[in-house]
């Protein structure tokens, strides 16, 4: 039986950690994400869980020690937010490169400049050519069944990719919602034994890992890496159909709300779905044809898909919670772009939360609003910014 | 470099694994150097001072004596004639690319 349970976003984190028993974590602490490995080196002090858990000086270190764990055949986890993503950066395509399955929970803040702790995608959004699975979540419920589907997604034979867990800084890690925990047992029976196929621990067969690839090798590793993201498409989708027949919670690419006979529809990531979703109710109510898409797997991208489930959908609307600075509009917004090239929809970027700035409902119904005129005939800008002031 | 055909990606070990242990004899290094130790064999006393330092395992030796230096693994990276106690050095580093060279 399942529990139900009141917790943070972090507190569920740390207790799908808990619940996977990684054999190593090694992190470092920053906003928001701390709460994480401090909830999780008690259940280390405790003797709750067999974790080899180590303190490193900094993300660079984090990362890098679980690659080695990793390599050494360890099922390794860190977790991070932001800044301490980027410090990790060069170790972050080491660990995809490498082909390592490291889970990593990270909390979504803005990175700096001027210094932000709020919520935003940048740091996300940044590591998506990495070569990391990215999955996004809405809440504490979902931030916790990523994390455990991460450990089976990126371990998958043909995939051997790290999976990034993504939940939103402070909206869901710090905010306390009720929701459902599995049996311990049934995660430990779900995610199963860690039997990776090379390992550096494996004496009978020694390998050698990361070694020097240059123009004649690192082409061909490149497209390996390619094919697993093909993979990581089918392993996303098995896992989440498993994880629904043992907790009645399905997964799948990305989840649709009322969006069959839609003919404006909103898509975008985390905790903003949500209220986007309240948005979607009220104006339903009064008659109008507005549907979501939430997407819950960024990396890879479900760019087919998307283009079958919005190909009915004359406007759509994407919010990116993160600038790329390309004048061409956010991240999400130009993967939409490709996704729907060569079709007759009308599509608008909406940059809206940024440095987690609140993005409530009339926000949301502001751009419905928006996107009815566009669809009336009025013009919009490609690309608009909600919630700043001019 | 031999002409054999390379592997694909579809036979690769993933990750740039390398599934052979002593592989590294097989990759030649020695390209990379722009000075050459030069043995001088008549000032040498085989104390194997280079044969311990070397990074490489570049030193060749035979019963105990050094016998000469592999190029095609030696990175020219000085320690041998750093170390080298001999009275009257028994190593020497060269400029790699001198005129006398290319008439080897």
């Amino acid at each position: 039986m399942s529990k139900r349970v009141a917790l943070t976003g972090n507190e569920a984190i740390a207790k799908a950690m808990q619940q996977i028993n990684p054999d190593v974590v090694a992190a470092y602490p920053i906003t928001p994400q701390t709460e994480i490995v401090q909830i999780f080196s008690k259940y280390v002090a405790d003797g709750e869980v067999d974790t080899e858990f180590v303190t490193v000086e900094s993300e660079h270190s984090a990362m890098s020690a679980v690659v080695g764990s990793a390599a050494g055949g360890a099922r390794s986890m860190t977790a991070t937010s932001a800044n301490g993503l980027a410090l990790m950066w060069e170790i972050v395509y080491i660990a995809a490169s490498t082909r390592l399955p490291i889970v990593m929970p990270v909390v979504n803040r803005a990175l700096s400049a001027p210094i932000n702790i709020h919520c935003d995608h940048s740091d996300a959004m940044g590591a998506r050519d990495s070569g990391w699975i990215q999955l996004f979540s809405e809440n504490a419920q979902e931030a916790y069944d990523n994390a455990i589907q991460a450990v089976r997604i990126g371990e998958h034979k043909d995939v051997l990719l790290p999976v990034m867990v993504n939940l939103d800084g402070f909206i869901i890690s710090h905010a306390v919602e009720n929701f459902n925990i599995n049996e311990p047992e049934k995660v430990q029976e779900f995610i199963g034994e860690y039997k990776p196929e090379h390992t550096l621990l494996d004496k009978e067969n020694p390998i050698t890992v990361g070694p020097l690839d240059l123009q004649d090798y690192y082409f061909e590793h490149k497209r390996q890496q390619s094919e697993a993201m093909k993979y990581a498409l089918q392993a996303v989708k098995d896992v989440g159909q498993e994880y629904g027949r043992l907790t009645g919670r399905e997964y799948g690419y990305f989840s649709e709300y009322r969006v069959d006979d839609a003919e404006i529809v909103l898509i975008g990531m985390g905790s903003t779905m949500g209220t986007a979703r309240a948005a979607v109710d009220e104006l339903r109510e009064q008659g109008v044809k507005v549907g979501l898409i939430k997407i819950r797997m960024f990396r890879p991208f479900p760019g087919e898909e998307l283009a079958r489930a919005l190909a009915h959908v004359p406007v759509i609307g994407v919010l990116d919670r993160a600038e790329s600075f390309s004048n061409n509009g956010g991240p999400l917004f130009t993967d939409m772009h490709v996704a729907l090239y060569g079709q007759e929809h009308k599509l608008y970027d909406f940059i809206y939360g940024l440095g987690g700035r609140d993005t409530n409902v009339s926000h949301l119904k502001g751009i419905f609003s928006m996107l009815q005129k566009a669809k009336d005939g009025e013009a919009l800008d490609r690309v608009n910014y909600i919630g700043v002031r001019e | 470099m031999s002409k054999e055909k390379k592997p694909g990606w579809k036979d690769l070990p993933r990750g740039g694994l390398i599934l052979d242990a002593g592989n590294a004899h097989e990759y030649q290094t020695g390209g990379w150097r722009i000075k050459r130790p030069e043995w001088i064999e008549e000032n040498c006393i085989h104390c194997l001072f280079c044969w311990v330092y070397c990074p490489d395992s570049s030193i060749e030796t035979q019963e105990g004596k050094m016998t000469g230096i592999n190029y095609e693994h030696c990175k020219g990276c000085g320690i041998c004639a750093e170390v080298c106690p001999a009275k009257k050095t028994a190593i020497e580093m060269e400029p790699e690319g001198r005129k006398e060279d290319s008439d080897e």
